[in-house]
Order: structure tokens, then sequence, then C-alpha cells
């Protein structure tokens, strides 16, 4: 680890060298270790580490971005001077205003010395258990086991410093057989709260149900969601539609329908990165402290979440959704919450004549952006539900959906939120039943 | 650096290390995006640091640190050394790594144009005439162009006696056009998708595509599509531009002849492959006209290299030849298991990465076919231009893929424009349908900068041999009308 003081001096070094009307610096401090099994045995297993510092300057409204790895005062130094020359040699960007101004970040606990600690030997004395596990379950366990140490430090020219030290651990386990499939996952800040074996019997029991699946004709179907498929799709709405910037171009489903129904109302949807059940953060990539935002409230389209320039542009304030610049996409929200009601998967069984059981998508990709219409295929555990019951396994399924639509038609929701992800962006979202999902063949 | 690699392998040995091979690597990048006549992003960057690989008791370990004193090189060795002591205890046997030759040489990528020496101000320039041509119809809602540059200095040692030193260049750029009507919103990019056209050459690239000879015509189109008719729905024969048809390669052989794929190593994440050993030689994977090569000796093309990240020369391997099922790309750890070398595939994203089987350039080698010739046989059907959307199951067989563009082929001719365009398959009764392959005028290198694999995911920059391609009955309209 950098530590806070060595990441404050990297942020006063590159500050105290700027002549640029506003500089920003910030450092992003990275150490994963991995190990990934396949086979029911280790396959890969590393050590990654790297610090990076960012620049941005604004000279009036010319900006300028550089970033190196090199932590040492003299090359900061350097970066802000790439950073000015580039800035003195671009157009004015008539849309920037200013960096953010300071203001002080919540108290977070996002750090946990276990995680931290998490070593090698017992990393792989946890696969060693699962193999055994798979084993006796006549299967084979694959998946991996991280562990990450992060750094984030955010200074600017008009005073902000911010510095926030954590920690995240990473499972996933992937059961299989030689038609079959399951999943499971566990993520969170705190490696001692993360239950391995729970996870391995879920994925373990999931392949076993899952042996000599049929196929299902394409059609629509109603579907029994489970958390990390519902996370898909919430993770690739916030992508497409719920920042600022895709409000600003057009680009969002939300456009034009703030203050309507958008869907069911048995919906909610809201960014708390303050929420300890996510992986919870005190401020953005700007240093701007972080804010709940209510995007969609009972179904109804509510706000989307801002970084400073978006904001600017609407003479509203930042609610800490920046990402690193530069960044031309815009803020996104990065710690989602769904709300929860009190529903269970076995109690949407029940109340299913005809779906199917999905335990997650995979490579979901939009094909209309702005109408939210995606497909990708169902993997590692779909299964038909007839009159009330999970008769057979299937193949997987390609599915072509509006995600909108598909929540608008939300009949039951689970009454656990969980936290699901693949590492790029995690959601906690309860599992749901939706009365109409389109199975495209 | 020369020094601080060979340091580290010795290190490894003295360690315990039956085999360690290290890399160190210094990136330097720029890039540039210009948005609605405005320099959003000019960036500079600067990356370096070493990565060492060893195997202990037949198990791999692997550490990385971005400080380059000598002190800070042991430590990473002592951690890689004990991560391959620790994997050993559950670890399937003991890693067996085909034989290599070792070498020690210099390999350089081929440019003109030194793109760090354009002076800022014209590259700048260059990007805000594209955008203001670009953006000169009402209804064009964002505009966009950007170039990316980047230049890559590697040394290689291994413990087998391996010293090497490559020098790379790529150079980059991109327009996109997105237009906003009433209740429809369509983008166009030029030259392709998905962060632009890239090849391992020189400032030449970004003279070569002329955006702002193109950025008219793309806004144009972009405009036309708000009010293009649907795509319809049913089965028909298409043709498919070069630019998709790279990154339909790219999904639909690239990535199920990744030997490492096949064995497991991405079920956690990417998932498997359907293209098994025992259909080496054998498999019927397309029709005679397909061919298809890993070839990573292509001048100037994106997956171009002189030796992969275990030290093993650039090489042309054949994927698939008349239709039939021949061979991986692969590294010294799986091809023995197929009893094979190894193909010289073994890539890693950057120096804190551990190397992975990656494509190099997968190339569907041209027909001979000019495009009019394919058009003038399709009574009804689709030209497919331009990816815009694309997902493929996780055995790398049932596929769909939306363009952003397309149009109709009507007796023989090139129709109106279609919005919303799909099409879907399945991957060896797709390359079934292939009746016809552009000819080498038609035919060029496309460079993908975003092939995501691995964990913690490591993005490849790739490149793809193609040319329009067509077929003969092929499924599209997904969305029934809309």
């Amino acid at each position: 680890m950098l530590s806070r003081e060595r990441a404050l001096d990297i942020l006063e070094a590159g500050l105290r060298h700027s002549r640029a009307d506003q500089t920003e610096i910030v450092v992003l401090a990275h150490e994963v270790q991995l190990t990934r099994f396949a086979n029911s045995a280790i396959h890969q297993n590393l050590a990654e580490a790297n610090a990076r510092v960012r620049v941005r300057v604004a000279l009036g409204k010319r900006l300028g971005h550089a970033a190196t790895n090199r932590t040492e005062p003299s090359e900061v130094a350097r970066a802000v001077d790439r950073a000015i020359a580039l800035a003195k040699r671009v157009e004015p960007n008539k849309d920037f205003v200013s960096l953010p101004s300071p203001a002080a970040p919540p108290e977070v606990q996002a750090f946990f010395p276990a995680t931290a600690a998490s070593d090698p030997e017992g990393r792989a004395a946890v696969v060693a258990r699962l193999a055994r596990m798979a084993g006796a379950a006549h299967c084979e366990a694959s998946g991996s086991l991280s562990v990450s140490v992060d750094e984030v430090a955010v200074g600017n020219s008009l005073g902000i410093r911010a510095y926030q030290p954590s920690t995240q651990a990473f499972f996933t386990i992937i059961a299989t057989d030689t038609d079959a499939a399951g999943f499971a996952q566990a993520i969170g800040r705190d490696i001692a709260q993360l239950d391995f074996d729970a996870a391995a019997e879920v994925a373990l029991q999931k392949c076993v149900d899952s042996r000599r699946p049929g196929d299902l004709a394409p059609g629509d179907y109603e579907v029994v969601l489970e958390p990390a498929a519902v996370g898909e799709l919430i993770l690739f709405l916030a992508y497409l539609g719920l920042g600022a910037m895709s409000v600003q171009e057009d680009r969002s489903f939300l456009c034009g329908r703030f203050g309507e129904r958008v869907m069911s109302p048995r919906v909610s949807i809201w960014d708390d990165a303050l929420d300890p059940r996510g992986l919870a953060t005190a401020f953005d990539y700007e240093g701007v402290p972080k804010q709940r935002v209510d995007i969609i409230e009972r179904g109804v389209a509510h706000a989307v979440v801002y970084d400073s320039y978006t904001a600017h542009k609407e003479n509203k304030v930042s609610t800490g959704h920046a990402f690193p610049a530069p960044n031309t996409w815009g803020p996104m929200p990065t710690n989602l919450f769904m709300a929860t009601a009190g529903s269970n998967v076995p109690e949407m069984i029940d109340n299913t004549g005809r779906g199917v059981l999905v335990t997650r998508f995979h490579y979901t990709n939009p094909i209309h952006e702005k109408r939210t219409d995606v497909t990708g295929m169902t993997r590692d555990g779909t299964f038909l539900i007839e009159e009330g019951k999970v008769t057979r396994p299937l193949r997987n399924l390609r599915f072509t959906q509006n995600i909108v639509e598909a929540l608008s038609d939300v009949h039951l929701v689970g009454s656990d939120a969980v936290l699901v992800g693949e590492g790029e962006g995690e959601c906690a979202v309860p599992a749901l039943k939706l009365g109409k999902f389109r199975f495209s063949g | 650096m020369k020094e601080l690699v060979r340091l580290a392998v010795d290190r490894a040995l003295e360690g315990g290390a039956s085999y360690a091979d290290a890399r160190a690597l210094t990136r330097e990048s720029e890039s540039i995006e210009v948005k609605n006549g405005a320099v959003e992003g000019a960036a500079a960057d600067t990356d370096t640091g070493i990565g060492v690989r060893v195997i202990v008791k037949g198990a791999w370990g692997f550490a990385a640190t971005a400080d380059l004193d000598r002190q800070s090189i042991e430590r990473a060795v002592q951690l890689a050394l004990r991560i391959a002591r620790a994997g050993a205890t559950a670890s399937a046997g003991e890693v067996e790594l085909a034989p290599k030759e070792p070498a020690r040489v210099s390999w350089a990528s081929q440019f003109d144009v030194d793109p760090f020496e354009v002076p800022l101000d014209e590259k700048v320039g260059v990007l805000l005439e594209a955008d203001r041509l670009a953006h000169s119809l009402p209804e064009v809602k964002v505009s966009s162009a950007s170039m990316r540059f980047r230049r890559e200095h590697k040394f290689y040692a291994d413990s087998e006696g391996s010293d090497i030193e490559q020098q790379r260049l790529e150079s980059g750029g991109q327009l996109a056009v997105t237009a906003a009507g009433a209740d429809e919103l369509q983008e166009r990019t030029y030259p392709s998708a998905l962060d632009g056209f890239h090849a391992a050459r020189g400032y030449e690239v970004i003279e070569e595509i002329n955006l702002p000879g193109a950025a008219e015509q793309t806004a144009r189109e972009a405009v036309d599509l708000l009010t293009a008719k649907p795509c319809p729905a049913g089965e028909m024969p298409v043709v498919i531009d070069g630019s998709q048809m790279a990154l339909q390669v790219h999904e639909s052989c690239g990535h199920p002849t990744e030997l490492d794929r096949v064995f497991g190593s991405e079920t956690s994440y990417a998932g498997t492959s359907f293209l098994t050993p025992d259909k080496v030689g054998y498999f019927r994977y397309g029709s005679e006209r397909v061919n298809l090569v890993a070839d990573a000796t292509v001048p100037g093309a994106l997956g171009t290299f002189g030796f992969d990240d275990e030290g093993v020369p650039a090489q042309k391997t054949d994927l698939v030849r008349e239709g039939v099922f021949q061979g991986y790309l692969s590294s010294r750890e799986t091809a023995p298991r197929i009893g094979r070398p190894s193909g010289g595939a073994m890539r890693a994203e950057s120096w804190n990465h551990i190397p992975l089987v990656r494509m190099t350039n997968v190339n569907l080698e041209p027909g001979d076919w000019s495009f009019e010739e394919m058009i003038e046989g399709i009574e009804h059907g689709l030209y497919l231009a331009t990816t815009r959307s694309w997902s493929i199951d996780d055995q790398r067989l049932n596929f769909q893929f939306a363009t952003q563009a397309a149009w109709e082929i009507e007796d023989g001719s090139l129709g109106a424009l279609v919005r919303n365009a799909t099409y879907q398959g399945v991957t060896p009764d797709f390359w079934a349908a292939c009746d016809a392959v552009g000819n080498p005028k038609t035919w060029r290198m496309w460079g993908i900068i975003n092939c995501a694999k691995g964990e913690p995911v490591q993005t490849m920059h790739v490149g793809h041999g193609a040319a329009p391609t067509r077929f003969s009955r092929v499924r599209v309209g997904v969305l029934q009308g809309r």
C-alpha cells in the first residue's frame, strides 16, 4: 500500500508544481491477488500491483490530461507539464465551468484488514476444500477468489483533499458436469463475511439439478430471475440511461419522462454509495462526497446522477458520480440498490404457470440503446417451471428483451437484496418474478 | 531494463523455480477526442513496470512491480515463488512446457510517420474538421472524432536463454455520429465500430482513413437511419461488410480456437468452446469457401509481433481449411496436450498481467468474388454493415449481432436503407451457408482494441483480415419490425 501520507504527498507534489488555472491530481493505487481454478485445480495464481497518477489541468476552458505510473515528485511534475502542454494546444471547451469545490466527505468503513491480509496459502486451502466438495458431487469446480486493496486520493487546486483505502473480496464458483452447470458468487469488502462453502453448495446443487437439460421453444414466458440475472439488467440500465450525460445527449430512455411512471410501481432503484450493504465509497474521482440519488421511485422516473461537468450544464450540483477524467461517456451510478418486498424464489416458482427460472445471464449487450433492447444468453442453471413446480432443466436460451418493458410487468419481488456483479460494477438486488420475458431462440 | 529482466529470472531460479520468465514494458500513449466541437479529452499516459512468472513444484506463480529498483524486483520474485508454492498444494499436476529454441534478438514494427512527432495542433485540427463536418445536419445530436496512439518497448528474458527486445507502434482513429429523432436514436461510426480502426503502423493510418473526408456521408447515413424502414424478419441471403465480418470471425472463430479456453481455463468467466480436440482434422466448421488462419506475421496488423510473451516466434497457423477445422491458437502449456508445438499466441495486456492464449490476427482469407458479383446473385436479401451489438453463448455457438446499417438487396441491386438490423445463427450452420468471400481487392486488415479475457480482465489488441462475405440463408430481424 502507498499509505495516506504518501498518497497525499503525491497530490501535493503535483499541485505545488502546477501553474495552471485549475489543477486536479488523482492517485489510484491497486493491488490484487487472485487465485483462479478450473477443473477443480488452481491453474492461474497471481499478484498485480500498480499506482497511477492522473492529472487534469484547466487553462481557462482549455483542458489537458496526463497520466503516469511513476509516483516520484519529478515524474508527477512531468505529468503536470505534459497536461499543461496539451491544454495550451487545444480549443476551449465551452461547457467546462470549474473543478469542484471542497466538501467534507463522510466517514465510510471500506477497508477491512482481514481482506488485505488474505494470503496465497489461505486461498489455496479454500480451493482444495471446494475441489473435494465438487468431487463428492461428481462435478468439477471452476472459479476465482480474489482480494484487492485500493487507495484513491483526490486533490485539486480549489482545496479538495480526499483519501480512502478500501478492500474487496470477490469469489465466483461454477460447478460443471458434462451437460450441466451451476453458479454462485460472494462479494464484499470484508472477506470474513463471505461464506465460500455456502456458495459452493448452491453452485453444486444447481449443477446436479441441471443435468440432462432439454430444449424450450422460443416465445414469451413468465420468468423468475435470481439476483444475478436481475443485476445484469439493472447494470445495463445504469450504463444506458441513468447518468446525466445520457439524458443531455438524448441517449437515455428517461429523456422527457421525468415525473412519469416508466416501470412497475413495485420497482424502486436508487444509488447509495454510503450503504454498507454495497461496496461503500465516500467520494467520487473528483473528490465530491457521494450522495444518495433516488432514480426510480415506485416506478416513476425521478432523477439521474451527475458529475461536476454535467451538473454545471444544468446549474445543479454534482451528486458525486464522476469517473476519472477524461471521460466522454459521463457519470454513472455504481452503487445501485433495488427495493425488496416480501417474496422469495420458491414462492415465485409456486406462482408461475409456465415459465423459466434463470440463474444468470451471459454476454448481454444492447441492440437498441435508447429503447433498452438487449440480447444475451442464460447460463449456469436454467429451468422450466410448470404449474408452480420446477419440472426439468433447460439448455441455455437466447433472450431479446426490452429492459424497461420487463420491469414494467413485475409480479413479485424478493425479500433479500443480494450484492451481484462481475467486478466491473455491482448492485444489490432481489429476485424478481416477471410476467413476460422473450426468449428469441 | 534488459539487465532487470535477467536479474528477475536469475533470482527466481536461485529461489527454487524450475522455470522463470520476466517481462519489462514501457508504454506511452496519447489520445485525443473531440466531441461536439470541443476537445474533451487530450491525454498523454506513461506506464512502466516488470512482471515475473515462475514455476515451482510444477505450479505457476506471478507477481509484478512498478518499482524498477533491485530490491522491489527481488520482492516481486519472492512473492511469485510463494504464490507458486501455495498453488502447488491445489494444482492438477506439474505444468509441462512445449520445447522452443532460445532467441536473442530485437524486433520492431514498421511505420512511415511517428504519430508522437506529429504536432498536436495538426492532429486536433483534423479531428475538429471531421467533427465540424459531421455536425452539419440539424438532426445530429452528438458527433465525435478521436485518435489514439501507443508506443511500446518490451524486454523479455527466460530461464531457457531467451533475451528479446521488441518495439511496437500503434495508431488508430474513429468518427462517430449520433442522430436523434422524435422517438428514435441512431449512430453511425467510421471506418468501423468498437473504438475505431487501428493498426500497428504510424500516423499514415490516420491519413489513409481520412476522417474529414468521410464525415458528411457518415452523418447523412445516421440521419437517414432515423426514418429508414425497419429491418424485415425472416430468413434470407445476406452480404456482411468487412468490418462486421472482422467481429464475426473474432467471436465465432477466434475465441473458440483459444486452446486454454478449450481446456476449461476460462470456464469461470467467458466460458468454454465447442471446438474440442476430437474435432481437429474432421469437423465441418463451414463451407469449402471458408479458410481461417491465425497469422501474427501480417505486416502492420494490430495482432502482429515478433515473439509472443513466452518468447515463441510469431507464426501462421491454419484454423480452418476449406471448411474443415484444423487447429488452435495455443501456448507452450496447452499445445503439448494435443501433441503440437506452441502456436505462439501467449500475450499479456501489460507488464502486470500474466500472458494468456490470445488472438493474434485471425483472418478469413480472401476469395475471388467482387462485391458487385455477390450482390448480383441475390434476388431478395440484405447487405449488413458495421457492428452495433454482439452476443454469443459460452461455447461460442449461438450468436446474435446487430449492425448500424443495412440496405435491401432486390433483384441484384442495393436498395433502400434499413434500420435496427440484426442477424443470428449457430456457428457451424452459419459458416456452412457461406457461398462467397470477397476478393483481395475488397479484403483488408481490421484492428480491434477491446478484446476482453481473463481474471483480472485483460484487454487485448487483435487483428482480423476480412472482406465482404455472402451467406445463402441467415435469420434476420429479431426485433420483428421495430
